[in-house]
């Protein structure tokens, strides 16, 4: 398995679950901002298990996490942008989740047992937010808020997967683009001008302590 | 308390002292997180595996099996080892008496979607919230004996 493809991975799970952590006290609802903090929680955590397997046991995860220059990061710009609306919010969880589940699915098949097995352990919790995803594309599916806020994101979507993956993508959400032309998204590596400001509240208390801090 | 001549069935002993950090009633072993523990010529290797991946307890757990066992390696494995089938049946119970509702095996829960209370049994329960104070844990609610409740997802 080639480190990139874990990395862009785990950049994926890093910013999208920091981004969702930002609804945590402020979500329409009770329920979702319990849901809304658990989902962040839960990929920060499989950001940081990923990171772990590059770095190797004794390896710095927290070092991969915060201490690249912004330029090497591969997230996909879709877990970059700052979405404050919840159709635009909600159209994100269920255009990740499913692209997500496309890709562990092959990771999965990972002829190395450590990726293997790690991404079968990441799907087994993946699955509670599908449904969780599933439950809110059903009630608004025929919202046109919603709808449109689907067809905004999809291009950034075709974004987060290699481009063998996302004809099964275009599937599975019902999604269209031109036959001729897969390379439709925002890919990685073209960062949003949302990244800059999400990464340097995110690593602020790391950098005002270069030399480590004791908690 | 030193770590050579521990004998392995001693260290299963020791473990099972150690509480889950979030729901003391259990220890880890009920929970089936020690993945095995190896003695040799006096030295004692344990693997453990999280149980979700996002747990702020893990490195407490990791921490509280070096503080138990000591001079004892730890090793985290980060497989597909753990499911909550794993959770051993003592710890069912002690989780039920607790209020919990235990996780179902996977296949009964892929089979049907029954939760049944912990407090009165009845399976007339509806889903509140798929997420909970925790990762591992659902909200449902009783409706034959108008309790809440927290439910163990199955993973």
């Amino acid at each position: 398995m080639n480190e990139p493809a874990l990395l862009s991975i785990a950049d994926d799970e890093l910013f999208l679950g920091w981004r969702e952590s930002e609804w945590t006290g402020i979500a329409p609802m009770l329920e979702e901002d319990v849901a809304f903090s658990s989902i962040a929680q839960n990929e920060i955590g499989h950001a940081r298990a990923l990171y772990q397997l590059v770095v190797g046991e004794d390896g710095d995860a927290d070092a991969l996490a915060f201490d690249r220059p912004l330029e090497e990061y591969r997230c996909a710009p879709l877990v970059e942008l700052h979405l404050l609306d919840w159709a635009h919010t909600i159209a994100r969880r269920w255009l990740y989740e499913t692209a997500d589940e496309i890709r562990l699915a092959a990771l999965k098949d990972s002829d190395d047992p450590a990726v293997a097995g790690l991404a079968a352990k990441i799907d087994r919790e993946e699955t509670y937010h599908r449904m969780h995803a599933e439950m809110w594309h059903d009630r608004l599916k025929d919202e046109p808020r919603f709808q449109e806020a689907v067809a905004d994101l999809w291009p950034y979507a075709l974004g987060m997967l290699p481009e063998e993956q996302r004809g099964e993508l275009a599937v599975r959400t019902g999604q269209v683009f031109p036959s001729d032309n897969l390379s439709l998204g925002h890919e990685r590596g073209a960062h949003t001008d949302d990244l800059a400001p999400m990464w340097e509240e995110m690593t602020e208390v790391r950098r005002s302590a270069p030399a480590g801090a004791q908690w | 308390m030193v770590a050579v001549g521990l004998q392995e069935a001693q260290v299963w002993e020791l473990l099972e002292e150690i509480p889950d950090p979030e729901i003391p009633v259990v220890s880890l072993v009920d929970l089936g997180v020690i993945r095995s523990v190896d003695v040799q010529d006096g030295h004692v290797h344990i693997e453990f595996t999280p149980t979700f991946l996002g747990c702020p307890a893990l490195e407490f757990m990791k921490r509280a099996i070096e503080e138990k066992v000591p001079g004892c390696d730890v090793t985290v494995i980060q497989d597909d080892s753990w499911s909550t089938d794993k959770i051993t049946a003592a710890g069912r119970e002690k989780l039920r008496e607790a209020g919990f509702a235990p996780p179902a095996p996977r296949l009964v829960q892929l089979q049907s979607q029954v939760h049944k209370c912990p407090y009165c049994g009845s399976t007339d329960t509806h889903l509140e919230n798929l997420f909970g104070p925790t990762p591992c844990r659902s909200l449902r609610y009783c409706d034959s004996c108008r309790q809440p409740f927290e439910q163990f997802k199955t993973i």
